[in-house]
């Protein structure tokens, strides 16, 4: 906990964190490259009619927004687990750590609803469609990580947010499959495909573009994740250096005030 | 357990009997509910067949809007006087605790879901189909919100924040409640062509899971 | 067997140190003053020892369990009078009474052990059963006291028990001491009123900026 004391420029970068974030933006441009300029908008021709429907070019968020879905999905699970570990640990590591997967998290899960959104536009023809259970699930997930993130901000210090925000996590992710029945009975349709990778045309560059964009985004989550734990690892020592501080302070305080209860105790007994 | 029961109902009474001298729930929360009902009908512009088919959802909208109330005036029992500390000091089991206390925000919950069917009946002309999974919703789901409003109430009070935390931690995770309570009562009202005994299963299988969780994570929460 | 252990106890309550190294034992059946400067820590030492405030650094034993991992042993046994008095203000002062003697486990006994309170505490009478909310301060400081005596706890916590209490009130709160300790309880009590409690305890302890600053025997009046 001495690196406050030790180091004099403090950052949350280090040789390692560099070069992943290279790769990272190197990864971004690719994708978007090969999403945007080499794979093929999604053109079918129907067999009798020889009418030409599909996706067409909104296809190619898909490359952006599924990706991102998966990589929410295991950041909130990171944070469930690593709350879990909390609870039984009771140790910063898994605090800091759930802590930083879930602001990530949250980041990537608005950004999945967002793109999910624009590409509904033109493919479902409309923003937003109550009553998909994937649409639904993941926004209340996202609500559920809002309030998560507001009990962390509201604290005063980050110990007393700990234990609180470990059981926010546990049950936002243990009402997930709860949230995703009852969805699904609720109107009991779904306008998701079953797999978006099943139904498309599946061709060796579609499938790489996805495969690449799952890499991706698992780059930037994980670049993101780093950083953000850093930045809290740092925040604690901060809180431990300020007290050690303050403990000296504090003594300091003592050592003059004896001088003040002496002078009350002859008072006092005169 | 015996030990756990005595404890339970210790706490759940002496809520109760605060409740009843105080009359916040008569006083407040229950003209809040009939307001919540208007303020609907006028916003959907009275329409009796909008509103008829709309009552199920408004009803338990209403009764979650009431339960935020009926728990924020449960935590502040306990911490107007700091009377907090000495439930810490004084041995009972953080899950018979929570257990009283819950029990106590569900009577009341009870109470209130009773006044706004007689209030939708004679608002909204909504009709009583099957009484039994009527009943049977009413007091499942009860026990549903009350579980999760006992322990997120504990949650933003421990944090010594302001009550605005409560509404975001508490209304998404109620809202497998609210799909599933509202649809239950879709059937028991006749609103719509659904079966809503399918739903008092999950509506069960909810307030058992909230339920068995508050009692565990309430020892967590009060530990110190 | 001392009561109290404490050594190099470091207490954080968000960020500041309200103990920063306090060393301390206390006896069994003694009592002991505490007094310092506002913000010494006084309070933040009754609740730690109450089992309240965890220590962060340091080792605690009260009553002879480590307050770290067993605490919650020693919250049964300990009774805490703070600054917040702990009532429900809309139960009668019997209520309440008897309310906190069920919750601490008496069961059957409960009724009687508050019946005795409330006696002792001259809270009987038509004042029994008047809402907490309607008497005046230094009764329901008294309640609150009868609250505290029916759990006859091993260890007394007093933060100035005396504060707001008329002449009467206070002797009675004295005598209420007085039998504790002898009945073989021990006290701990903060008080800004040295000559009142010094009729109780000849142990005086200093606390300031969260460490111990002077602790020693002082002279007994009216020995």
């Amino acid at each position: 906990m001495d690196i406050l004391a030790t180091e004099s420029r403090i950052t949350t970068g280090s040789r390692g964190t560099r070069l992943l974030g290279l790769a990272a933006l190197a990864g971004v441009l690719a994708l978007l490259v090969f999403a945007f300029v080499l794979t093929d908008p999604d053109v079918r021709t129907h067999p009798t009619s020889g009418e030409e429907f599909g996706q067409f070019d909104a296809v190619r968020l898909l490359y952006l927004h599924v990706p991102m879905a998966i990589l929410t999905y295991a950041a909130y699970a990171l944070c469930a687990a690593a709350s879990a570990g909390y609870l039984l640990r009771r140790t910063p590591w898994w605090d800091v750590t759930a802590h930083a997967a879930a602001e990530v998290g949250t980041l990537v899960c608005a950004l999945v609803l967002v793109t999910g959104s624009i590409w509904g536009r033109p493919v479902w023809n409309t923003w937003w469609e109550w009553g998909d259970v994937r649409l639904m699930t993941t926004l209340l997930l996202f609500l559920l990580f809002l309030g998560y993130l507001a009990l962390r901000r509201a604290a005063v210090d980050p110990e007393s947010a700990a234990r609180p925000a470990a059981v926010v996590a546990l049950v936002a992710v243990l009402d997930i499959p709860l949230v995703n029945r009852s969805v699904e009975w609720w109107e009991n349709r779904t306008l998701h495909q079953k797999s978006t990778l099943a139904e498309l045309k599946i061709e060796d560059l579609t499938l790489f573009t996805l495969v690449l964009g799952i890499v991706v985004f698992g780059l930037v989550v994980t670049w993101l994740l780093l950083h953000r734990f850093r930045v809290g690892w740092l925040e604690r020592a901060e809180v431990t250096h300020g007290i050690d501080r303050a403990i000296a302070e504090r003594r300091g305080v003592a050592s003059t005030t004896g001088v003040d209860s002496t002078v009350g105790q002859t008072r006092e007994e005169s | 357990m015996r030990e756990v029961l005595a404890d339970l109902s210790l706490v759940a009474a002496k809520d109760l009997r605060i409740e009843f001298r105080s009359r916040v729930l008569a006083n407040q929360v229950a003209p809040f509910a009939l307001l919540v009902l208007v303020l609907f009908g006028v916003a959907l512009d009275a329409d009796q067949r909008t509103l008829r088919s709309f009552a199920p959802g408004l009803f338990w909208v209403a009764v979650l809007l009431c339960a935020l109330l009926a728990v924020q005036r449960s935590v502040a029992v306990e911490r107007a006087d700091d009377a907090v500390v000495g439930l810490r000091l004084s041995g009972m089991s953080p899950s018979a605790l929570f257990l009283g206390k819950a029990t106590a925000v569900l009577v009341q919950l009870l109470v209130l879901e009773v006044l706004l069917t007689g209030g939708i009946i004679v608002l909204y002309r909504s009709s009583v189909e099957d009484v039994a999974l009527l009943v049977l919703t009413g007091l499942t789901a009860g026990v549903a919100v009350a579980a999760a409003g006992t322990l997120y109430g504990a949650m933003a009070a421990g944090l010594g924040v302001r009550e605005t935390l409560l509404p975001i931690l508490l209304l998404p995770v109620l809202a497998p409640v609210l799909i599933g309570a509202t649809r239950a009562f879709d059937d028991a009202l006749g609103a719509a062509a659904v079966d809503g005994w399918a739903w008092l299963v999950l509506l069960a299988g909810l307030a058992v899971v909230l339920t068995l969780v508050g009692a565990l994570a309430y020892r967590v929460l009060v530990e110190d | 067997m001392s009561v109290v252990e404490l050594r190099g106890v470091v207490a954080v309550l968000g960020r500041f140190p309200a103990l920063a190294g306090l060393d301390l034992t206390v006896a069994a059946g003694e009592t002991v003053l505490v007094q310092g400067p506002n913000g010494g820590g006084k309070s933040t030492l009754l609740r730690l020892c109450a089992g309240l405030v965890v220590p962060t650094r340091g080792e605690a034993r009260v009553l002879g369990f480590d307050l770290v991992v067993e605490r919650h042993a020693v919250r049964r046994r300990v009774g805490l009078l703070g600054h917040a008095t702990g009532l429900y203000d809309d139960l009668t002062v019997a209520e309440n009474v008897i309310f906190w003697a069920r919750a601490a486990g008496l069961g059957r006994a409960a009724e009687a052990r508050a019946n005795w309170a409330l006696g002792r505490l001259g809270l009987d009478g038509p004042l029994a059963d008047q809402a907490v909310r309607t008497v005046s301060a230094g009764q329901r400081r008294r309640t609150s006291l009868a609250a505290l005596a029916v759990r006859r706890p091993d260890l007394w916590l007093l933060d100035e028990p005396h504060a707001g209490l008329d002449q009467e009130g206070r002797d009675v709160v004295d005598d209420l001491i007085g039998e504790a300790v002898a009945a073989g309880a021990t006290v701990i009590v903060s008080s800004h009123e040295l000559d009142r409690v010094r009729r109780l305890s000849p142990r005086v302890v200093t606390l300031a900026g969260g460490t111990l600053v002077g602790d020693r025997l002082g002279v007994v009046r009216d020995a």
